[in-house]
């Protein structure tokens, strides 16, 4: 379940959250880790009521309380958003890997 | 008030017995709040240096400790670079907030929000968000980048402790452990024990204090006493060592015997200091020793050659007299990041001792191979812990002779040493005759726990916890019954060898064999001794 489009200025994602306890704080870390590696502004949201959210901030993304299996929107604004929006993407997806992203 | 007015000693509960007369040290640094607040400017500058500190001593840990640790100490550092997070924080310093009030209820608003989590694994976080809170409010207070700097012989005072603090202390030189709650079944009681440092427990609030004396026997603890109460604190001292002193001598005398019949008297060790001990040369061997401290070492996951240099080193310690020691007992109120899951609602019946081990054979094959290859070395046996079942013991016994068998096929030594079981669990102690090993040793801590409801390390069930009660002495003559009749030897480990009060009842229950700390042995061997005499022995 990945795909990204171009929505206007932002570019969306959607990915399917496969680790076995949901959005926890090692999940979490890695996540806004890499978020932090893109100048894009970055939001994700766990559900299409909740609001977005700053993808580079660990509180909120630990607050989305994103449990297994739910999916995680992803929209970024700025010049590397499509790189960003495919990182974390491939990061969610591969279930937070251990390698260095 | 004149200066030599003797100040009342605070009372609690004994955990572990002895004295210590030294600088009182507090631990907790919520506790000492005294703190003035400078201008919005200094505020501001006095949190981002402690920030910057806070993140710095979190990344030396993190790297020190690696494995799951670390990745938990990247959530703390993650938080503490998180703009959205700590901006507000400084915002609310320029409107006249104090740094420390800022940052406390910033952090004390996440921990809430944690702790309402329905989510096991959320709750669990909180503490790792109060640690956080605590260690950059230690530096805001302190103004020092460090934990308190802890002088030898200090009598220490926290609202409680955890093992791995207590570990991280150096108590080479004697010193004490006041604790506001904490309860003396807890596990940090039994390692207070275990290194014989006096131990108080639940002394509810104490002032603060420059010299402090406490009072493991009495339970006591006196805060900047005048010149009669340190004089009378030196004579109960003085008769405390004299009462050591011929506990020593009777540890020099021939085995201890009652009606006629040998007790042998083993000890436990947490760690192969415990060794240093001087009594420890007296016992008949070591009747447990624990392997967990093998887990908390800074390079995570000890490999087999560390392993089999430690179970090499005690075997040779021992020479010919009986070393048992237990596969890795994680779990319960023994958590290792990286090894027991987290997030179990009921840790003490979950996936903890043997039962954690057969689910991770990456961990316990490493063991079972360092143990196989140092059986060659010595007088060696091997418990299994927290077993319930039979099927889980000849599991283990087949992954232990597979191990065996494949050492010996590469042409490394390696013999299967004797095995036997922990019995805590009351099923294993009820349905003993299912278990075909080598010998029972009864885990009286745990199998009192079980039997009676009672979490050992909630100091609120003190005195319902009693080992004593008739139906855990039911159930260790049960298994010292069907040890006798099937040839099978049977010991207890537990924290009742060591307590002399239980010892009649022990051995009325047909038990020969005792594993007790070193810090005790002089004086379990001396209550036999007095009971042998018909001192009570009936």
């Amino acid at each position: 379940m990945l795909e990204t489009s171009a929505n206007g200025p932002f570019v969306t994602g959607k990915v399917a959250l496969v680790h076995a306890v949901g959005m926890h704080a090692r999940p979490a870390v890695k996540l806004t880790k890499l978020a932090k590696r893109f100048q894009a502004q970055i939001s994700i949201r766990a559900s299409e009521t909740a609001d977005w959210i700053n993808a580079k901030s660990v509180a909120k993304v630990m607050a989305l309380r994103a449990p297994p299996n739910s999916t995680i929107e992803i929209k970024a604004f700025g010049e590397d958003a499509d790189a960003a929006v495919a990182a974390l993407i491939d990061l969610v997806s591969a279930d937070f890997p251990d390698r260095d992203p | 008030m004149r200066a030599d007015v003797a100040a009342p000693a605070c009372r609690g509960r004994t955990a572990s017995i002895g004295f210590a007369r030294g600088p009182f040290i507090r631990l907790n640094a919520r506790e000492n709040s005294a703190r003035t607040p400078g201008s919005p400017q200094d505020e501001a500058l006095a949190l981002r240096g402690a920030i910057q500190s806070s993140s710095e001593q979190i990344a030396e840990l993190a790297a020190a400790a690696g494995g799951e640790a670390t990745q938990i100490l990247e959530f703390q550092v993650a938080l503490l670079e998180d703009q959205d997070f700590i901006d507000p924080i400084f915002t609310s310093l320029v409107q006249g907030t104090p740094a420390d009030t800022a940052w406390s209820s910033a952090l004390d608003e996440q921990i809430a929000d944690y702790d309402t989590a329905s989510d096991e694994y959320l709750k669990a976080r909180s503490s790792d968000l109060a640690d956080l809170r605590d260690r950059v409010l230690r530096i805001l207070h302190g103004g020092e980048s460090l934990a308190p700097e802890i002088p030898s012989g200090a009598v220490i005072c926290a609202d409680d402790l955890p093992p791995s603090r207590f570990l991280e202390i150096d108590w080479s030189g004697g010193g004490g452990l006041a604790l506001l709650r904490g309860s003396p079944t807890s596990h940090v009681a039994m390692l207070a024990r275990a290194r014989g440092i006096p131990m108080v427990v639940q002394l509810g609030s104490v002032p603060d204090a420059v010299i402090a004396l406490l009072d493991g026997e009495g339970a006591t603890l006196e805060l900047n006493p005048n010149a009669e109460q340190i004089g009378l604190f030196e004579r109960r001292r003085e008769i405390h060592r004299r009462s050591r002193a011929s506990a020593r001598a009777i540890l020099r005398r021939p085995a201890a015997t009652w009606r006629g019949e040998r007790i042998r008297l083993l000890i436990n060790i947490q760690r192969v200091e415990d060794l240093e001990h001087a009594d420890a040369q007296y016992a008949d061997g070591i009747g447990l020793m624990r392997t967990e401290f093998l887990l908390s070492g800074p390079e995570g996951m000890p490999d087999e050659e560390a392993q089999y240099r430690t179970y090499d080193e005690v075997l040779r310690w021992a020479d010919k007299r009986p070393v048992t020691i237990r596969t890795f007992d994680a779990g319960g109120d023994k958590p290792v990041s990286g090894f027991t899951p987290e997030g179990e609602a009921n840790p003490f019946l979950g996936l903890r001792g043997l039962r954690l081990c057969l689910s991770r054979p990456d961990v316990f094959k490493v063991q079972l191979r360092a143990l196989a290859r140092a059986a060659v070395r010595g007088n060696l046996k091997v418990m299994f812990p927290m077993v319930t079942m039979a099927a889980e013991l000849e599991t283990a016994r087949t992954v232990f002779t597979e191990i065996v068998t494949d050492l010996q096929a590469r042409g490394i030594a390696a013999i299967l040493p004797e095995l036997g079981i922990m019995v805590e669990v009351p099923a294993a102690a009820m349905a003993i005759g299912d278990f075909k090993c080598a010998f029972f040793s009864i885990g009286s801590n745990d199998l009192a726990q079980y039997v009676l409801a009672c979490d050992r390390s909630n100091g609120a069930l003190g005195n319902l916890i009693d080992p004593l009660h008739p139906a855990v002495l039911e159930l260790i003559a049960r298994v010292a019954e069907h040890g006798r009749r099937a040839g099978v030897s049977v010991s207890l480990c537990g924290d009742m060898a060591s307590d002399p009060r239980c010892i009649p009842a022990l051995l009325h229950c047909e038990l020969r064999e005792l594993s007790v700390n070193a810090s005790s042995l002089a004086q379990i061997k001396q209550t036999i001794g007095q009971l042998g005499h018909g001192g009570g022995g009936g």
